[in-house]
């Protein structure tokens, strides 16, 4: 087994485009669940958003930039749509809708129904040319030292990810450490409390969804440019699952957290994928009768253990503090 | 006592008017099931005064509470502070008008500072809007109120706790948290539920102390209490509650002494757990 | 290609040169995609045939067009296969469909499960609706029973219920068809789905949520806990029986029959006749016995109920019990109305979600209600809009009942403070 091989599979894929994209929707959920507390469980749908909203607008003749900034306003505004039913409601049921919604979002839009719209369960593709078209790097060429390397094309939409990850900081840092990230933060803790200092807690639960979501939009409009592509199967309610098991790891309620998460959980992914792989392909896992298929799986299977040992005994996440722990507890 | 209280010519009849009422109700009523928590007819609260409610457990004084300020829906009812109809406002609004309300169990918000706490009540900060928190120089104003919130702290002996998290304050030292924390508001109307539950001695004296200042400042204090000696000694008028009915009111000489107040308490005294 | 790669790109397959309009025929009945091969489509422009093709093995076609601009695609329903028809037998036309400079347009025709006989009367189609809502009704009935019941007494949204479902689907298809064991008949193996689910849930209480309780852990970590639970279980059924839907070798396929004018095939029946009486004698139980009675009073006011010397915490592993295993009967009977697959239980949470609120979260009777609501509302909506669409019926319903009584129909509304 190549060592080397697989220890990069972890280490570029934390690094890339997609890594990026996922630090900067987790940002989005931190903002959501980690400072407001609110029990998000749909934030694909934000994601869906906005790469459906770049896609549609180009499918429709617009340019690649007014694509974009459809694309996070569609965010924001389905952080509106969500939170009008929704804010008045306990965590539990804040679960159950939003994971409900995503879900509908995922059928409604890979339905023949909304086929016109969104390509069905094709989607819609090659959109985002004018995008590359900026690329100062040469897109076939590779760049870096060793095995530590990245193509053109990927490096280019790398760079801007990461870029877009440290506005999504500067935002986040910016927003909680204003009086309205206290008034959010007083919201997570005690919401009777907060109104009975005056505070519009439904109005701050909303633009936490709406503020949150927009992110959350932004990195789907990151991943869409990255593949040219946007189909409903990649908006499915693991995408969301994903992004809680990193606001965890790093810390939820902390400002670098998410990114923290975001690279550590995309580097154990892809790094154990790579190795069951390895195995499977070197024969080790025969005895358990595995396929390729099913060594895939077993990453799954780990990170749904490993979220339910993290919330149960170290919901403060790796950095955390036990007394500033801040995950909400009923 | 030795001042004159402003009730001293008021008869002492459930729902009797006041000279100067600061809150005003017609009638509130609120039902759970098929149980009438509260259904009170006529009560006026005077201004500047600190006036206690209490009654047996059960009484609907804390239901009482959350349907004035906005914490419950009443079922019908019509109630007035200071001439503006109160009904259908929620919560936060209620208290954006000047009516301030604790709860029985201390709601510290743990994870922020106990300054943050103060900080937080604090009235008209632009940096408190989304836009706002983004793009206006906020800051000055938050220097301003870091000073009147230091002077608060200071007031109530927590100055040397201001930097620490509020999960980490003893239960004493969160009650006194909560009162300054109201007193950021400025409110005109405070309203304490059992704000002397779970308090030793000592701390029960220093508490006092401040809800007279709290008078003295100008503000009208109503507060839910069981402890029969704190009321004889702070209230300017009682309020007695039983059932969800207000069955009697007046001066607290006048209360202790009311057969209908002892009937409700069943014989109970006060320091007896209710 | 492996599904988890779902979220790093998949390289569209290899397109044509220029322009084209292509399709997937697929027959589509509940969650079964079934490809149509040799149906012939045809497009033409201002009249004039541009060019023809029949769909392959996979239900695909692709035709050719001359440049961008918009062609009319034509679906030939004379050569559709028996069982089969367009769900819209209007629409078996696109007339205008717009192609762009170098677009392989995706041309759509929906198609469904054709009649037996010729022309149904809108209420004899009506009635076979609500004859699959009762259906769905009753399958979601048996797993919202015990999710409900589930938090009514500890408070718990559980998740993972809908892989409770699943189980039950998978462990009756081990002991029915599984070269590995008995190769019972369905009924029989049944049996064991329905033991070894109810056992799962025990394990769940006693070796997971209980020591949880024990150890002071929030209610929305548990929340957060299930959901991984959820996940974790869910990608293990999908390792050890595979990606791929399957269906019982009884009750399969069957002739349709007629009751009172109304269509529809004998298993039907048997699952909602068969579910009235379960769901009865759960009432019975809830009712009626000492254990069902300190149930529904734990549900209600757990404080009260342990003062009154009910022993919650039997009551709690006894409700996990009986929840789990109606949950695996629930998927028995879906498995045997649809197909076996590993998310089965998971596509069904929506709806158990939906009824659950309809009815009120924390009651069996709500529950029940909730179920046949929603699942005689969600078949019935394809009457009039696109059946890859009902499921959103069950969030309108869920969304709207939280609007106007977040309590749901049967529940009591939670006091303040």
């Amino acid at each position: 087994m190549n060592w080397a091989d697989i220890f990069f599979d972890g280490v570029l894929a934390a690094l890339g485009p997609v890594g990026a994209a996922y630090a900067l929707s987790a940002i989005g959920l931190n903002l959501q669940f980690g400072y407001t507390g609110l029990l998000n469980f749909g934030h694909v749908a934000f994601m869906m958003a906005g790469a459906y909203g770049t896609a549609i607008t180009v499918e429709f003749g617009g340019s690649l930039w007014l694509g974009v900034v459809i694309g996070v306003l569609a965010g924001a505004f389905l952080g509106l749509l969500l939170g009008i039913p929704t804010v008045r409601l306990r965590a539990d049921y804040l679960a159950i809708v939003t994971i409900s919604i995503g879900e509908i979002m995922r059928l409604v839009a890979r339905s023949g129904f909304a086929e016109p719209l969104t390509g069905g369960v094709f989607g819609i593709q090659a959109f985002a040319n004018d995008f590359f078209a900026l690329n100062p790097f040469s897109p076939g060429a590779r760049y870096g030292w060793g095995q530590f390397v990245f193509q053109g094309r990927a490096l280019f939409v790398t760079l801007v990810g990461w870029s877009l990850v440290a506005l999504g900081l500067l935002l986040t840092w910016k927003l909680v450490r204003s009086p309205w990230g206290r008034v959010i933060r007083a919201v997570r803790e005690d919401e009777d409390a907060a109104r009975s200092l005056g505070k519009n807690v439904f109005l701050y639960k909303l633009q936490a969804l709406m503020v949150g979501g927009s992110l959350g939009a932004m990195a789907g409009v990151l991943l869409a440019i990255e593949q040219q592509n946007v189909t409903p199967n990649s908006f499915e309610p693991k995408v969301t699952f994903f992004l809680y098991v990193i606001v965890i790891v790093g810390g939820a309620g902390t400002i670098v957290g998410p990114v923290v998460g975001a690279l550590i959980f995309q580097f154990l992914f892809f790094f154990f994928d790579s190795l069951m792989l390895s195995a499977q392909g070197q024969g080790y896992l025969d005895w358990a009768g595995f396929d390729a298929t099913d060594a895939a799986q077993v990453k799954l299977v780990l990170v749904g253990l490993g979220l339910m040992t993290l919330m149960a005994f170290r919901p403060q996440g790796i950095f955390g503090n036990k007394e500033e722990m801040l995950i909400g507890d009923t | 006592m030795t001042r004159e209280s402003p009730l001293a010519g008021v008869a002492p009849e459930p729902g009797v008017a006041k000279p100067d009422p600061i809150l005003v109700v017609e009638h509130i009523s609120r039902a759970f099931g098929g149980l009438q928590a509260v259904d009170v007819g006529r009560l006026e609260i005077q201004r500047h005064t600190i006036t206690s409610l209490i009654g047996p457990n059960g009484a609907g004084k804390t239901t009482l509470f959350n349907l004035l300020t906005g914490f419950d829906h009443a079922d019908d009812g019509h109630w007035h502070l200071d001439g503006g109809a109160l009904v259908g406002i929620p919560a936060y609004r209620v208290a954006r008008r000047g009516v301030v309300r604790t709860f029985q169990l201390t709601r510290s918000l743990a994870r922020l500072t106990v300054l943050e706490n103060v900080l937080l009540a604090a009235t008209d900060q632009r940096g408190e809007s989304l836009l706002g928190g983004l793009l206006t120089p906020w800051r000055r104003i938050e220097r301003a109120n870091i000073v009147k919130a230091d002077e608060l702290l200071e007031r109530f002996g927590l100055e040397h706790m201001r930097d620490e998290f509020a999960g980490s304050l003893s239960g004493g030292q969160r009650k006194l948290l909560e009162m300054a924390r109201a007193l950021m508001v400025d409110p005109e109307l405070i309203m304490l539920d059992e704000p002397m539950a779970g308090v030793n001695p000592a701390l029960t004296q220093s508490l006092l102390h401040h809800i007279r200042g709290l008078r003295e400042a100008g503000k009208t204090v109503v507060f839910i209490e069981h402890d029969m000696d704190v009321v004889q000694e702070i209230s300017d008028w009682v309020v007695v509650l039983a059932q969800g009915v207000l069955i009697a009111e007046g001066p607290p000489a006048h209360i202790a002494a009311n057969q209908d107040v002892i009937d409700a308490y069943l014989g109970r005294h006060h320091g007896e757990a209710p | 290609m492996i599904a988890t790669l779902a979220f790093i790109a998949i390289p569209v397959a290899a397109r044509a040169e220029g322009e084209t309009i292509k399709g997937t025929l697929e027959k589509i009945d509940g969650d079964v995609h079934e490809p149509v091969a040799g149906v012939t489509l045809t497009v033409e422009r201002d009249g004039e045939l541009i060019g023809t093709a029949e769909s392959d093995a996979e239900g695909n076609w692709e035709i050719p067009v001359p440049g961008a601009g918009t062609y009319a695609v034509r679906l030939e329903t004379d050569t559709l296969p028996e069982g089969v028809a367009l769900t819209d037998p209007e629409r078996s036309e696109l007339p205008n469909l717009t192609v762009r400079a170098n677009q392989n347009k995706t041309a759509r025709f929906n198609l469904g499960p054709g009649l037996v006989t010729g022309n149904v009367s809108t209420l004899d189609r009506l009635l076979e609706l609500l004859v699959l809502g009762l259906k769905l009704g009753a399958i979601i009935a048996m797993a919202s029973i015990g999710l409900s019941l589930i938090f009514g007494v500890t408070g718990l949204v559980n998740f993972a219920h809908g892989e409770m479902v699943t189980m039950g689907a998978v462990i009756a298809y081990f002991f029915h068809l599984s070269l590995l064991g008995p190769q019972w008949p369905l009924l029989i193996a049944a049996i064991p789905a329905i033991l070894l689910t109810a056992a799962f849930g025990w394990i769940n209480e006693t070796a997971l949520w209980r020591p949880l309780r024990r150890r002071r852990v929030g209610l929305i970590s548990m929340l957060v806990i299930s959901i991984g639970l959820s996940f974790s279980v869910r990608n293990g059924i999908n390792i050890l029986f595979g990606g791929e839907p399957r269906t019982y070798a009884d009750f399969a396929v069957q002739q349709p029959i007629q009751i009172f004018g109304v269509q529809t095939v004998p298993k039907n029946i048997f699952i909602i006749v068969f579910s009235i009486l379960v769901l009865i004698g759960v009432g019975m139980f809830l009712l009626y016995t000492k254990t069902g009675t300190a149930m529904r009073a734990v549900a209600d006011n757990r404080d009260l109920a342990e003062s009154s010397g009910i022993d919650v915490e039997r009551v709690i592993l006894v409700t996990w019990v009986v929840g789990a295993g109606l949950a695996g009967l629930g998927g028995v009977l879906e498995g045997a109305s649809e197909t076996v697959q590993w998310d089965m239980g998971f596509k069904l949470l929506l709806l158990i979600f939906a009824a659950v609120v309809l009815g009120g979260l924390g009651t069996a009777f709500g529950a029940m209600v909730g179920a046949f609501i929603v699942g005689v509302t969600v078949e019935m909506s394809t009457f009039w809009i696109d059946a890859s669409v009902k499921n959103a019926v069950a969030l309108a319903l869920l969304v709207v009942m939280l609007l106007i009584r977040p309590q749901g129909i049967l529940g009591t509304r939670e006091r303040i403070g």
